[in-house]
């Protein structure tokens, strides 16, 4: 009996889960879905789910009339280019946060944190001056700067966290046997870490391709990645739902593929140090 | 050569003063124990030492020389950690060699040294292995590998057996004390088991809060401890303190008869150990006292017995608690 109840139990439940990833899914579904229909379909109420005259006509006219591969090619040198940049500086970082703190260093990262509380429109106007004067407005290399300098607590603390589970004593040995900082860092931090700087890259280099704020602030179009790409297909002509839709599937296409592969590195990096 | 000499050592963290100055003269070839209470600073002295910790002040020499500045890895001393702190990612082979590696040696050389230390260690079949297949026993041998490969000038051992099962931990004793015999180099040994201390030291340093207590041979600490701390401290089971701390007696000090004697009293409980019966008597206004019987002893709880103890073995401290010499 007892078994009964906990089975039905575990139905309910698995449904449960079921239903809620599905809601979540939903807006992604429908983004899908619409990219496939024509324009008087998309906006046709009551809307057809899976019914309509299927079509790739949108991502025909979409790759016609923008470059897809160029909005890509940013997408991806900002994404991996402000990651890589950020774990080099976060890396040394987090190493002397976690071994060798000193008394404000958890005021330092809770300083570091108190910056993603900031809403970024507040740092916008100066930053744009800054990037105006220096000329750096739509350069990959300013980008790549801000969207560094965005993700970097994060990193810091993702590192941190990370580093933190690794005994003291195995880096001191590495002292004794001679070893710089340097080299404790390259030979006995960094391949014990390697785990935790996978899923923190992962999860930076999501971070930085769906960041849109800046990316549209600041680009027009020679370090335009995809964010722009598909905000060029609201406002000024009117709104094309359907091509709007084929853009953004086009756009969170790599991601949500690199999402799928890394489930596992993810989560586990985000419940680091929560679970052990 | 391998001479440690403490100047003055003072080590304080802010306000927290942990070593308020320590002097010592460890001999070359000496195989010397730091024993104390957890919180006794002893491991504090010993990463001093390493320079893995800054003095606050004072100085420490290696051969002569002020190493108060140097990194770790230039004072020619090998570290072996309580946790093994093996490179987890590492092969037992690179783990043995990173010293070697860090020091820029060439590889064939790195290759000798390597199979050489783990020939005497027995882990010639296991260089290929990580230390997570390794067992704990394994494990330490590989730390220790790991600081012989080196050829120091001196090893350090920072309670090196705690984490392994006591029949393991005997073994490993003995295998270390070969080890100072064979290489004859100096070992300071960090413990706070008075039972290590004595079987492998030729002099054990008694550290309390962080003050060298006393230094001396085993056999000079057991029989003629300068203070009430190490009387208590060095000895098992524990001497026995009378009429307000102002006597000391061990239990293998005091004989026993069912029939007279100079303290009267009453068995509580006995632990027979075989070799040794250590009875735990309630003698009345004196307290509690435990007498070694050798042997196999039939005294039962409820027993009355008469106690007598060795008046040349006796030992008087003052109020301070320091020893009064006749």
């Amino acid at each position: 009996m007892a078994k009964a109840v906990s089975t039905r139990r575990r139905l309910i439940f698995t449904g449960l889960a079921w239903a809620i990833a599905f809601v979540i899914f939903f807006p992604i579904l429908w983004t899908v879905l619409t990219s496939f229909k024509t324009e008087g379909q998309a906006i046709e109420l009551p809307p057809r789910f899976v019914f309509f005259d299927w079509t790739l006509e949108n991502y025909w006219v979409v790759q016609e009339r923008s470059d897809y591969i160029k909005f890509a090619m940013n997408s991806i040198m900002l994404a991996l280019g402000s990651t890589i940049f950020a774990l080099l500086l976060a890396i040394p970082a987090a190493w002397a946060m976690a071994f060798a703190p000193g008394r404000r260093t958890k005021d330092l990262l809770m300083w570091m944190l108190s910056t993603k509380m900031m809403p970024p429109v507040g740092a916008l106007l100066p930053i744009y001056l800054i990037f105006r004067d220096l000329g750096l407005l739509d350069t990959r290399g300013g980008i790549i700067v801000v969207l560094m300098l965005l993700n970097l607590p994060i990193v810091v603390w993702m590192l941190y966290t990370y580093f933190k589970e690794i005994p003291g004593e195995i880096l001191e040995a590495s002292r004794m046997d001679g070893a710089s900082i340097s080299k404790e860092l390259l030979y006995v931090l960094a391949p014990m870490a390697v785990p935790g700087i996978a899923s923190t890259l992962l999860l930076n280099i999501i971070l930085a391709w769906n960041e849109a704020f800046w990316t549209m602030a600041l680009t027009t179009k020679d370090a335009a990645p995809l964010t722009q790409f598909i905000a060029s297909y609201s406002s000024p002509e009117g709104l094309f739902w359907a091509k709007l839709s084929a853009a953004s599937t086009m756009a969170i296409a790599p991601i949500l593929v690199l999402g799928w592969f890394a489930q596992k590195q993810l989560v586990r990096g985000l419940t680091f140090g929560a679970v052990k | 050569m391998g001479t440690i000499t403490l100047r003055n050592v003072r080590k304080a963290f802010g306000d927290a003063v942990i070593i308020p100055g320590a002097d010592l003269e460890i001999r070359n070839g000496e195989f010397v124990v730091f024993v104390g209470p957890s919180g006794c600073g002893k491991s504090t002295l010993l990463r001093l030492i390493a320079g893995l910790e800054d003095l606050t002040s004072g100085q420490i020499l290696i051969d002569g020389q002020d190493v108060s500045e140097t990194p770790p890895a230039k004072r020619g001393l090998s570290m072996v950690f309580q946790s093994y702190a093996l490179y987890p990612h590492m092969s037992v082979r690179n783990n043995i060699g990173f010293g070697l590696k860090m020091a820029g040696l060439p590889k064939a050389e790195i290759d000798a040294k390597v199979n050489k230390a783990a020939a005497t260690l027995n882990l010639t079949e296991y260089l290929d292995r990580k230390p997570r297949q390794l067992s704990g026993g394994q494990r330490q041998r590989v730390a220790i590998g790991r600081a012989i490969v080196r050829q120091p000038k001196g090893f350090l051992f920072d309670e090196p057996l705690s984490n392994l099962d006591a029949a393991l931990r005997v073994n490993m004793r003995v295998e270390i004390m070969q080890l100072h015999k064979d290489l004859g180099a100096t070992m300071v040994y960090v413990t706070h088991d008075q039972v290590e201390a004595m079987t492998m030291a030729d002099r054990i340093v008694v550290l309390n809060k962080g003050n060298i207590e006393q230094v001396g041979s085993p056999l000079e600490l057991y029989n003629n401890p300068d203070s009430l701390f190490v009387a208590g401290f060095i000895g098992s089971p524990k001497m026995n303190f009378l009429e307000g701390n102002s006597i000391g007696i061990r239990p293998e000090h005091i004989a026993l008869s069912s029939q007279n004697g100079e303290w009267p009293g009453t068995v509580l409980l006995a632990e027979h150990l075989g070799a040794d019966t250590f009875l735990h008597i309630d003698a009345g206004a004196r307290g509690r006292i435990v007498v070694r019987a050798s042997g196999e002893n039939p005294a039962k709880p409820g027993d009355a017995v008469w106690m007598t103890p060795d008046t040349n073995r006796l030992h008087r401290f003052d109020k301070s608690g320091m020893v009064i010499r006749q």
